[in-house]
């Protein structure tokens, strides 16, 4: 393993997703799995608690629950700017699902190979974060919100005119066309793209540490870690703050 | 040996703007989290009550910094392992 070829083939190996199909029809098998599954996850794990809340003395994943929700509730009740039921459970729906996401970087990199390799599947990653279908359509779901909240608080014609008429008067409308246009297209590319670089940088230096000598892997290994726990919880975190805030925005009205 | 040369000196150049993209990306946002760590300790110390909310608030613009680095991390990665402009030379090659 300690060869220029087999390096590059471990990484490459480790990199190549699960998928069926060729070109834009190519669906990622281990992504769409792990994401169903990771969210089958997060809705037993709540339903859960719900069932068995008690307004006495709470258990442990009834106080888990309630840290989340009153967590997410006060970022929405700070940043959020309208009136709409669907914000916090979207915001608590995207950071808990982005988390579990994140969080399966932490899996050891040949654990899951080798249990894939028992069961006969060559190439499985099972990070849906670090893939950019997963990300893209997460963040092009939040796009459509951001749409459909804009024309449903200012109207077709409302979200006309702010498409043309800002922040420019009318008379330059091509370039503020352009200028939002590119503002509202950024959101979105940037959320995914956000997501997916932090974590396919993580899971890449994984790789990388798990190609150097077993003695020195711990001693790197450790704190790009502790580290990553970090960026994990980070960037779910974020990509839940900038959607509340794309949509407070898209609620404005002037 | 022509092919060589020139996978050669794709993956030279292709080298090249790998590290460009990452030392640039990190260098800009070494300066960007020093300044934003600095003026959050200013006012913390201004007003220690202030602290935790403007800790929250510092995490979410360390965020927004941390993204285009990221992006540019993400296209390096993938000029690393997938270049696209080496696969145009071998197919225009063999």
């Amino acid at each position: 393993m300690s060869t220029e070829g087999g390096a590059t083939a471990y990484i490459v190996h480790h990199l190549t997703p699960l998928s069926v199909g060729e070109g834009f029809w190519a669906f990622h098998l281990d992504t769409l799995f792990f994401s169903a599954v990771l969210g089958g996850i997060f809705v037993w794990f709540f339903k859960t608690v719900a069932d068995k809340a008690t307004a006495g003395v709470p258990g442990m994943m009834q106080n888990i629950a309630e840290m989340l929700v009153e967590f997410v509730d006060n970022q929405v009740k700070d940043t959020f700017h309208g009136r709409s039921d669907l914000i916090a459970p979207l915001a608590l729906t995207i950071f808990c699902w982005v988390f579990l996401w994140n969080a399966m970087d932490m899996l050891p990199v040949d654990l899951m190979s080798a249990i894939g390799g028992v069961m006969g599947i060559d190439y499985i990653r099972v990070v849906p974060s670090t893939d950019l279908n997963a990300t893209f359509a997460l963040s092009i779901s939040v796009f459509f919100l951001i749409i459909f909240y804009s024309i449903k608080v200012k109207g077709v014609a409302g979200f006309v005119k702010e498409m043309t008429c800002t922040p420019f008067g009318p008379k330059m409308l091509p370039f503020n066309l352009l200028l939002k246009l590119v503002e509202e297209l950024a959101k979105p590319i940037s959320l995914a793209l956000r997501l997916f670089g932090n974590l396919y940088a993580g899971e890449l230096v994984f790789i990388l540490i798990a190609l150097l000598p077993p003695v020195i892997q711990p001693v790197l290994g450790f704190p790009w870690a502790v580290f990553h726990i970090l960026v994990i919880t980070l960037q779910a975190f974020i990509f839940m703050v900038l959607t509340i805030v794309y949509l407070s925005l898209a609620h404005e009205e002037h | 040996m022509e092919l060589a040369s020139l996978i050669a000196n794709v993956q030279g150049l292709t080298v090249i703007g790998v590290g460009l993209i990452l030392g640039l990306g990190a260098a800009g946002t070494a300066i960007g989290f020093g300044l934003l760590g600095g003026k959050f300790l200013e006012g913390a110390a201004r007003q220690p009550e202030l602290a935790p909310m403007l800790q929250v608030k510092m995490f979410i613009v360390a965020g927004l910094l941390d993204a285009v680095t990221m992006i540019g991390v993400g296209m390096a990665l993938f000029f690393t392992f997938a270049n696209p402009f080496l696969s145009a030379v071998q197919s225009a090659a063999g």
